[in-house]
């Protein structure tokens, strides 16, 4: 097998066959949505993942797209009569069209002001979302019709985790090929130093805007997904603290890690639902956890993990 | 004018609060590179316990010295704990640690104390002083001079006392501190608790005004560390300018422009100053070696 199968090949290859396999240890309906729950957030951790991992660049406000995409499948239906998965790509392509406008400026941006920077774009986008109650509900959000596909009403989560399992395998994949494309090959360079890519003749600031614009679209169709499965959304889906949440699942789950994004969402998906029955100590619990990761796995789970097990071998 | 001097007063009153949350940033921003996001949270301890013994039974000046030395322990806690022990880890893991932390002290809050807002006493009571036609609540007197204090005694701690010059060493070149046998890490812990008194002091100060409640601690961490970004961060004179230009730009885009948006007033005058000048007002800009 090993020579012909490429390692990441092999990986999404297992990852597939669990997608399909998965279901038959699952009692119940619930399991299927929290499946789900975890890959829509996985989704959204590859691609900035893309921006943390590879290109070196922090994004403390990427809920913002989250929510420039659960809002788009929730106005379009509502309020313009755009079909769902019309509205799906209108919102990945509004994303898009925001990352480059705002990428331009704060991507020239580094460190603490970078983080600054994106951490108030996030807070402008949530802010606009509670105050335009007129099209979004405000704080109490809106109801998101479901996605319908000729006569076929999209609304069990067993439909749900198999699109959004799709979704994140094909998303995992487009994010290995763009690793390994000159483009890939050029933000990862940035990652190790701007100033010798530059010198080698990577267009620096556009390099950065491409994978920013990337990351973006991730997690505006991370954000549909969102929100045509819960089929209500709030503008929580863009506050700060989902921002961080996001970054969180980077960082724990290993940087530049595209498993690890993955692994990083199903623990603080999961977590949070295994943790209800500890209710007001919830918060203090997740956040030992948060700092306890940080502190004694600073790689992350899954670069730690390879480190361990390559360590290992003679 | 009335109108004016309204939200003047209103804008320099929050601002201090701004300007004190921003200090304590620096502080630790400058000792040791990390930026605290759980400064937010010593604001909402200080405040919090001080209700809480209040409603105990201590007296209220009591209560709040008890307060913000239980907030300093906190956050000797908080380095030696949290940070200590991640030394070498990156920025963002550090970052992501000192969320942790205030997601944790959050949650400790809503425990022990409750989740519903509360206030304080005013110091000299609510009756508001008639300036021009504007009117001021004494509290926010109080605030202003609180502020004013915290910053001459931390001005004269830095420039007058041995310690005092062994932070702004550290903060100038950490190895070259060390060398010179100044213990870094106890400056650095240092920098936590003096951090910690400063943010329980504004709880204290601010709370007869604006109520306290244990999530308080976000958006007041997100605005100082604003206010930290829009002086330049690392410079203590640019976090006081910076906390107070923050509470005016807010005041005054609240009362002339709609208060609906006086948040993103604030982020928004961030991004723009964060592209025309990316130091901050007072902040030096750093020339990159190749």
């Amino acid at each position: 097998m090993r020579g012909w199968v490429s390692p990441r090949l092999a990986a999404l290859g297992v990852l597939a066959a669990l997608i399909v396999l998965l279901p038959l240890t699952f009692p119940s309906a619930y399991y299927y949505r929290v499946a789900a729950l975890v890959f829509i957030f996985g989704l959204a951790a590859v691609g900035l993942n893309l921006l943390m991992g590879y290109a070196g660049q922090v994004s403390l406000g990427h809920a913002g797209f989250l929510g420039i995409g659960g809002y788009a499948v929730a106005i379009g239906p509502t309020h313009l009569g755009v079909p769902g998965w019309a509205s799906l790509l209108g919102g990945a392509v509004i994303s898009g069209l925001v990352a480059i406008i705002v990428g331009r400026p704060i991507l020239r941006l580094k460190g603490h002001y970078l983080a600054v920077a994106t951490l108030g774009f996030g807070l402008l986008i949530a802010i606009v979302l509670t105050n335009e109650a007129g099209w979004t509900g405000g704080p109490d959000g809106m109801s998101v019709p479901r996605l319908q596909i000729h006569d076929w009403r999209i609304r069990s989560s067993e439909a749900w985790y198999a699109i959004s399992g799709a979704t994140f395998v094909l998303g995992a994949m487009l994010a290995y090929n763009l690793i390994d494309s000159p483009t890939g090959r050029a933000i990862r360079a940035l990652h190790d130093s701007e100033i010798a890519s530059g010198v080698l003749g990577v267009d620096v600031a556009r390099a950065k805007l491409v994978i920013f614009v990337i990351s973006a679209i991730y997690a505006s169709v991370a954000g549909s997904y969102l929100a045509l499965l819960n089929g209500h959304i709030t503008p929580d889906i863009a506050g700060f603290l989902r921002s961080i949440e996001l970054a969180a699942m980077v960082v724990l789950g290993g940087m530049g890690s595209v498993i690890g994004a993955l692994v990083g969402a199903a623990i603080l998906v999961v977590l949070p639902q295994t943790l209800t029955w500890l209710h007001d100590y919830e918060h203090m619990v997740l956040g030992l956890i948060l700092m306890g990761f940080m502190i004694f796995l600073r790689q992350g789970i899954v670069p730690s993990l390879v480190e361990a097990l390559a360590g290992r071998r003679p | 004018m009335a109108e004016f001097l309204q939200f003047f007063f209103s804008g320099l009153t929050v601002g201090a609060v701004y300007a004190l949350v921003a200090l304590g940033f620096t502080l630790i921003y400058n000792a040791s590179d990390v930026i605290n996001f759980a400064q937010g949270e010593f604001v909402m301890l200080g405040g919090m316990s001080t209700v809480f013994l209040a409603v105990a039974g201590v007296p209220l000046p009591l209560a709040a010295l008890l307060a913000v030395i239980a907030t300093i322990v906190v956050g000797l806690l908080l380095y030696h704990l949290g940070i200590r022990p991640a030394r070498e880890a990156s920025a963002v893991a550090l970052i992501m640690i000192t969320i942790g932390a205030s997601i944790f002290l959050r949650g400790a809050a809503q425990v022990l104390f409750d989740k519903r807002f509360h206030s304080l006493p005013h110091l000299f009571g609510s009756e508001p002083i008639r300036i021009g036609g504007a009117a001021i609540l004494p509290q926010s007197f109080v605030v202003l001079a609180g502020a004013a204090v915290v910053v001459v005694l931390l001005w004269q701690f830095v420039d007058r006392t041995l310690l005092g010059k062994a932070v702004l060493a550290t903060a100038a070149n950490r190895l070259a501190a060390r060398l010179v046998g100044i213990d870094t890490r106890r400056i650095v812990a240092l920098s936590f608790a003096v951090s910690a008194a400063i943010g329980a002091i504004a709880g204290v100060l601010i709370t007869p005004i604006t109520l306290t409640s244990y999530d308080v601690g976000t958006l007041l961490a997100l605005k100082g560390f604003a206010a930290a970004m829009l002086g330049g961060i690392g410079s203590t004179l640019g976090a006081v300018v910076g906390g107070l230009v923050l509470g005016m730009l807010e005041a005054f885009s609240a009362g002339y422009l709609s208060s609906k948006y006086k948040d993103a007033v604030a982020f928004l005058v961030i991004l723009g100053m964060l592209f025309a000048m990316p130091h901050g007002l007072l902040g030096r800009g750093r020339i990159e070696r190749v």
